[in-house]
Formats: C-alpha cells, structure tokens, sequence
C-alpha cells in the first residue's frame, strides 16, 4: 500500500518525428489521491487509451514524470528499468471485458499475481480467497470463467487488481458490458476498496450512468486535459 | 507458482488428446518404418547365422548368392574340403520362387542342402521348432512356420511334391521370404528343370546340329543330350572353419588357389546391409524424414493455433507482470506434453500393430529412446514459432 497514489506532471507522448510528428499527449497533469475514484473522460482518439497506456506502463512517454507512490516511473526520458514487475506489484488493471484466464478458476485467476511475485500457491490462495469474500463471489471460488456471470467475471477482475495491494488501479471502460444495476454496483466496489485499501483508482469510461458517480473528472480532448469537480452523487 | 501449460491442458484436455492421438497415430507408423529397415536388416543377420558358415565360396567376381547369381560345379566343393584350415565345405543352392501350396502359391526362398547333418553341415537350419531334419534323399522338406505350411503338408515345386517332415522359426531370405529347404539334388533339378517341351525342343535343336550330330561319332549326340538334362551347378559352397584359422586367411588361400571369389561373414554381412538392402534403407529413410518433417509441421501448426487463440490472455499475462520465460515456458510445456502423449500412442500402436505386417518389423528399445529424443526435439523447435509470436505480443493490447 501506499499513501501518495499517482501524480502526473506535464507528461508528453509523441508519435512520429519532424512534419509528421504527432502529439497523443500535450504536457497532461494528472494527481490522485489514495483512497480516490477519478473518472476519466474524453471522446475516441482523444488521448484516452494512450494516456491509460503511460500511467500503466506499457508504453513510455516522450516527457514529463509519472511518480506513483514514492517512486518516480518516467522522469524526461529516464525510466524505472522493470516495468514489468512494476506492473505487477504497484498497477492494477481492470478491464472493460474482464479478460480472465480462461483455463484458471476465480481463485487461481486472482492468486496468480501474487503467485508471479514469488508468494507460496497456499498463502497466494487464501489472500484470494479473502478479497472474493470482500467482493461477494466467495461461493465462485472455484468456477472456471467461462461459469461466471459478466458481474462475477467483473469482481473478479476487480480482485485481481486489488490482489497485490497496488497504490494506483487503472479501470478502463469497467462497467461497459453491464446493465445499470450491475455497473454501480462495480463502482460502488471500486469506491468500497479505494477506501479500504487506499488505491487511488483511475476509472476510463464513456458510460453516462456512472459519471455522476465521481467527485472528480479529467476531461480530456486533443491530448489536453482539464479538470473539473464532479457531482459525487451517492450510490442508489 | 501453479503450472499455466498443466492447467491450459487439463481445462482443454479433449483438444489435446485427440491432436495427441493423431500426432500419436503418426509417430506410430514412423517407428513402424525404423522397425521395418531393423527388421530386413535382422533377417539379413538370421540368413548369415543360420547357414552355419564362416565363408561363401561363390563364382568369380560376383556378390553372389544372395545379392547376385553365382554358379559352381557342384564337384568344387572337394577340393575347398582339401584346404588348410577347412573343416567342412558343403553345396548350397538358393532359389527365390512360388511354391504351390493345396490351391495358392507362397513365395518363399527353396535352400538346397547337400546331405549331412544338423549343426555340423553348413546350410542346414540349427533347429527345428516342429518334425524333424530332412532324412531321405528326395521329396521331402523343411519349411518355415511364416510359410504357413504344417507338418505333413504337400509343397509343390515345380513338378515334384514334397512333405513337409520338419518347421524352422526365423529362418527367412533377406527380403523377409520364408525358407524351404529340400535335399540339393532335388533343389538342383528345380532350378534348372525346364517343361516337356523346351526339353523337346532342345533335343532337336541338338540333333539338327551337325556339330553333335556326327554319323561318325556313334555315341556323342546322347552324351551331349544327356549333358544338357542334367545340372551340376550350384549357387555357392559353404565353408567352416577348423579351430585356430581365422576366416581372412582362410578365403585368402581359396582366393588365390582355387581362383573363385570368397566372402567372410563381415563382408558377407556388408553385401546384404550395405547392397542389397541399401536403397531400401535409402527408401525408409525418406520416409522417415518425411514423416518427421509431417510430424513437426503439426505440432507447430497446433501449438501455433493454441497460441493465437490465447493471444488476448497472452497480452494479459504480460500486462500483469508476467516474465517471458514464464509465457515461452507454458507454450514449450504444452508443445512437450503434446509429444509425449502422441509418444506413447505411437509406441502403443506400433507395439500391437507390428506383428500384424506381412513383414518382420523389429522395433529395438534404442529406436525407441531415440524415437523419443527425436519427438521432443521436433516439438522443442516446432514450439519456437509460437514462443516467437508469444514474446511479440504487446501488453498494450489488453488494453485495447
């Protein structure tokens, strides 16, 4: 866990060089909080996904910093040499289709990460265990993906993304598969273990019925963002 | 840490078995072929062990018996019997025909040995399964068990029937084709006996030859008549060995007193593997890398599919931390597994289905391991493809 959560600073992507130069992401500022749920909006080839890719890790920046938790990621071109079990240990993903490991049941699915840290299979199991009674799909523990239904399927994405107690989640799109019903009840989660875990949790979405739902909101167009307060309103 | 390509397997287990009973089926015919050339090159060792011989005296400058025509006289064998250092020397002659047998025919190789005795007589089969060793001079004979025929059976060859009095095991041609053995003079009549009217015919050439047909001559046209009725030529003369005389010098003094071509039991042994089996070894061996080739092209193109099928789940692994060697390790694994179970289908089914060939299929427990060896370096390197592919993928496409 950590107590800082994820803090951008006139982060930059480019892609291409000279006159065909093109700039994804225009020097984007970006804090939240631990225990804070900020939506992040924007229309198609706004910057979203590229956005998502550099706080995530995936893909560097061309400038700025990415500091998440004490540790600085992205630093003008210089970057934290394994991203990859960075990944592992400090981001959580949650995605809009739950992509779970089709041939490893709930539990397994969401001990996996902790099991790729070098944590003992038994111990990786019962933190599992645990976080699926926490989102209500204990008696799921053992069904395969293909057994869950799309809400089950999505707690436990939302499991394996909280399994390792990451400073910053990254939800993109999380409740565009599921009726309204379904989709507060994943944002009133994800809101349940920012609290409870002190993860600052990033939610990409486009979905209508959830945007009420922040207390605040990063717009984002051309690659600029700017932020403004959201409702906040209270789970119905 | 669990084991992804075990779990992957266990959850798609139908996929895998029958693309394993299928990969299986192949391997399994690919140790039949070993089995084949393991087999033709194991007869071609009996044919040497159960003529008893430590040389072959045949014609000059000829590969023969088995893998060339050779003629002797017959009265050649005497005079290999006066040579230092032999301690037997017996005629042989080799024929490969259709003998009738009730209403079909079967080919097998008719062996005519001269008379003797078992274990002593070079030619003779050591020994006898069923019945007992030829005793007469005539009609009868000892057959091999792969012929079909039984004791007391009729063998017809050419005109004359035989009883089938004694049943050898193993003793087969080089070509896999079981042996008859019948007294020599009467193998020598069915070798050269020609039918009623090429001998009529014979005759009257011979007559109407003024150079046989001399009216001053009374006496030289039956002389030679009877000349050409008879043969006293054989294939080849076995030899044995007295203690203390190695074959080399052995055949080295024949060679060069008796002017007639002689091959030790290595030599002999070189001609059949080396010659007369040879471009059938060259013909499995084809086969065999056709087949390894087939084998490790499914197995990529398999692992290959089951890789793009988890392309998503790929893009996930990585994007949650996962190393690469963990992903290349889950997609070898299931290559791996694939092979071993097609391994064991395969040398199930070779195991039950060789004895059902026409032909011997030896299948040695060192094909077998280099069977193995051979499979799990095929799906090692048919893995490669897909472990490429895998390690290519961007983590940032979970993300879309």
């Amino acid at each position: 866990m950590s107590g800082k959560g994820i803090r951008i600073e006139n982060l930059s992507k480019r892609y291409g060089e000279g006159d065909t130069a093109v700039f994804a992401l225009k020097d984007v500022n970006m804090q939240v909080a631990p225990g804070e749920v900020v939506g992040l909006i924007g229309p198609s080839g706004s910057g979203k996904s590229t956005l998502l890719k550099c706080l995530g890790a995936v893909i560097d920046p061309t400038a700025g910093r990415m500091i998440l938790g004490d540790e600085v990621i992205y630093d003008n071109g210089w970057k934290a040499r394994d991203l990859r079990a960075l990944r592992r240990d400090k981001i959580g993903f949650v995605f809009q289709a739950p992509y779970l490991i089709p041939f490893l049941d709930a539990t397994d699915n969401v001990a996996l990460l902790p099991m790729l840290a070098g944590v003992a299979n038994g111990e990786a199991r019962a933190r599992a265990l645990e976080l699926l009674t926490e989102l209500d799909v204990q008696h799921r523990a053992q069904a395969m993906p293909s057994r869950l239904s799309g809400g089950e399927q999505q707690r436990v994405s939302i499991a394996r993304g909280l399994i390792n107690r990451p400073p910053v989640i990254l939800a993109d799109e999380p409740t565009a598969p599921l009726d309204s019903v379904r989709a507060m009840a994943v944002i009133r989660i994800l809101n349940d273990m920012a609290r409870k875990f002190e993860t600052a949790i990033i939610v990409v979405t486009h979905d209508e019925k959830i945007i009420p739902t922040f207390k605040r909101i990063y717009h984002i167009r051309d690659g600029v963002t700017h932020e403004e307060a959201g409702e906040g309103r209270a789970f119905e | 840490m669990i084991s992804l390509a075990g779990r992957d397997i266990l959850h798609s287990w139908g996929k895998f078995v029958f693309t394993g009973i299928g990969l299986g089926l192949l391997i399994g015919v690919t140790l039949v072929m070993a089995g084949v050339y393991r087999g033709m090159v194991d007869d071609a060792k009996a044919l040497l062990d159960n003529s008893s011989a430590d040389l072959w005296v045949v014609q000059k400058d000829t590969l023969g018996p088995y893998a060339e025509s050779s003629s002797l006289n017959d009265d050649l064998y005497r005079a290999i019997l006066a040579m230092p250092g032999v301690a037997k020397a017996a005629n042989v002659t080799y024929l490969t025909m259709q003998v009738r047998k009730g209403d079909s025919d079967v080919r097998t190789m008719v062996v005519g040995i001269a008379p003797g005795q078992p274990g002593i007589t070079p030619g003779w089969p050591p020994y006898l399964v069923a019945g007992r060793q030829i005793t007469r001079g005539h009609y009868e004979a000892m057959a091999d068990i792969a012929s079909g025929f039984h004791l007391g059976d009729r063998i017809g060859i050419r005109r004359n029937q035989y009883t089938v009095v004694g049943l050898t095991r193993r003793m087969v041609s080089s070509s896999g084709d079981p042996m008859v053995f019948i007294p020599l003079k009467d193998a020598q009549e069915a070798q050269f006996l020609k039918d009623n009217d090429a001998i009529w015919q014979s005759r009257r050439r011979t007559e109407a030859n003024p150079a046989f047909n001399r009216p001053s001559v009374p006496g030289l046209l039956d002389a030679v008549i009877d000349s050409q009725s008879t043969n006293a030529f054989v294939n080849a003369v076995l030899v044995t060995l007295k203690a203390g005389y190695t074959p080399d010098e052995v055949a080295e003094s024949i060679r060069r007193w008796k002017r007639l071509t002689v091959y030790t039991r290595t030599q002999m042994e070189g001609i059949l593997i080396g010659k007369l089996i040879a471009t059938s070894a060259k013909q499995i061996a084809m086969f065999l890398v056709i087949l390894a080739v087939v084998s490790a092209t499914i197995v990529a193109f398999i692992i290959y599919s089951l890789t793009m099928d988890k392309i998503r789940e790929i893009a996930v692994l990585k994007l949650i931390g996962t190393r690469n060697r963990t992903i290349a390790g889950m997609i070898l694994q299931q290559s791996l597994a694939l092979g071993l179970i097609g391994f064991v289908v395969g040398k199930i089914a070779a195991t039950f289905s060789a004895p059902i060939f026409p032909k011997y299929v030896l299948l040695t427990p060192m094909d077998s391991v280099a069977g193995f060896i051979a499979v799990l370096v095929i799906c090692v390197l048919a893995s490669l493809v897909a472990i490429r592919m895998a390690l290519k993928v961007d983590p940032a496409e979970a993300i879309g």
